[in-house]
């Protein structure tokens, strides 16, 4: 009963930050803003899904003690930190490649990246 | 139980076709790029609700898999736009 509660919370709030990371995608004026607003949003609330699983997982073991659930606690586990770590590295990637190709942000008042060169 | 494994996976995908607004519309190249970026982690989400909603939980390795693929497909194109290549 308790873990029903703890996955619809951490479903509701991985919901909740991936849909401000597409509506942040949509409204936001130029690329840098969108990168900010959807990488960190969708991450954080894929994270949360993913936690909700590993709650449902841990649940179902502690009731019928099957050892498939083990393997479905770490392989999400090991999913949530593969996505981690390479959505922040793409993101990195991204928004050196915009700079790169010419994008400038929309009201820019300094920007000291051309300034140095690079 | 699993039911709200599904509601969630549905939702996800909705908000994943909001991302496809922006790469429909999106002015430029790099804006694409982002929308693809979200789409793919929205993605691997979906794969790992969907595992549990039908009891098939190979499917948790294959989010493994596109995560890391993904990755490799976002740091090619970023080197392309970047005229690094």
């Amino acid at each position: 009963m308790i873990a029903d509660t703890i996955i619809l919370v951490l479903l509701v709030i991985g919901l909740l930050f991936n849909a401000l990371g597409v509506i942040g995608l949509l409204r936001f004026p130029d690329v840098y803003t969108r990168l900010h607003a959807s990488t960190k949003a969708t991450t954080f609330g894929s994270i949360f899904l993913c936690l909700g699983v590993v709650v449902f997982a841990i649940s179902q073991y502690l009731g019928t003690s099957d050892s498939q659930y083990l393997m479905v606690i770490t392989h999400t586990i090991i999913a949530v930190f593969a996505l981690a770590i390479t959505n922040a590295a793409g993101s990195h990637a991204i928004a050196r490649a915009a700079h790169r190709s010419g994008q400038n942000p929309d009201p820019a008042v300094v920007d000291k990246l051309t300034e140095a060169g690079l | 139980m699993t039911d709200i494994f599904m509601i969630a996976a549905l939702l996800t995908v909705i908000i994943a076709f909001g991302a496809m607004v922006r790469l429909v519309l999106g002015p430029t190249n790099p804006d694409r790029v982002v929308a693809v970026d979200t789409i793919n982690t929205l993605t691997v989400a979906v794969m790992i609700l969907l595992g549990v909603v039908y009891q098939q939980y190979i499917f948790i390795d294959v989010a493994i898999v596109y995560a890391l693929l993904s990755f490799v497909s976002t740091l090619y194109i970023a080197k392309h736009i970047g005229g690094e290549l």
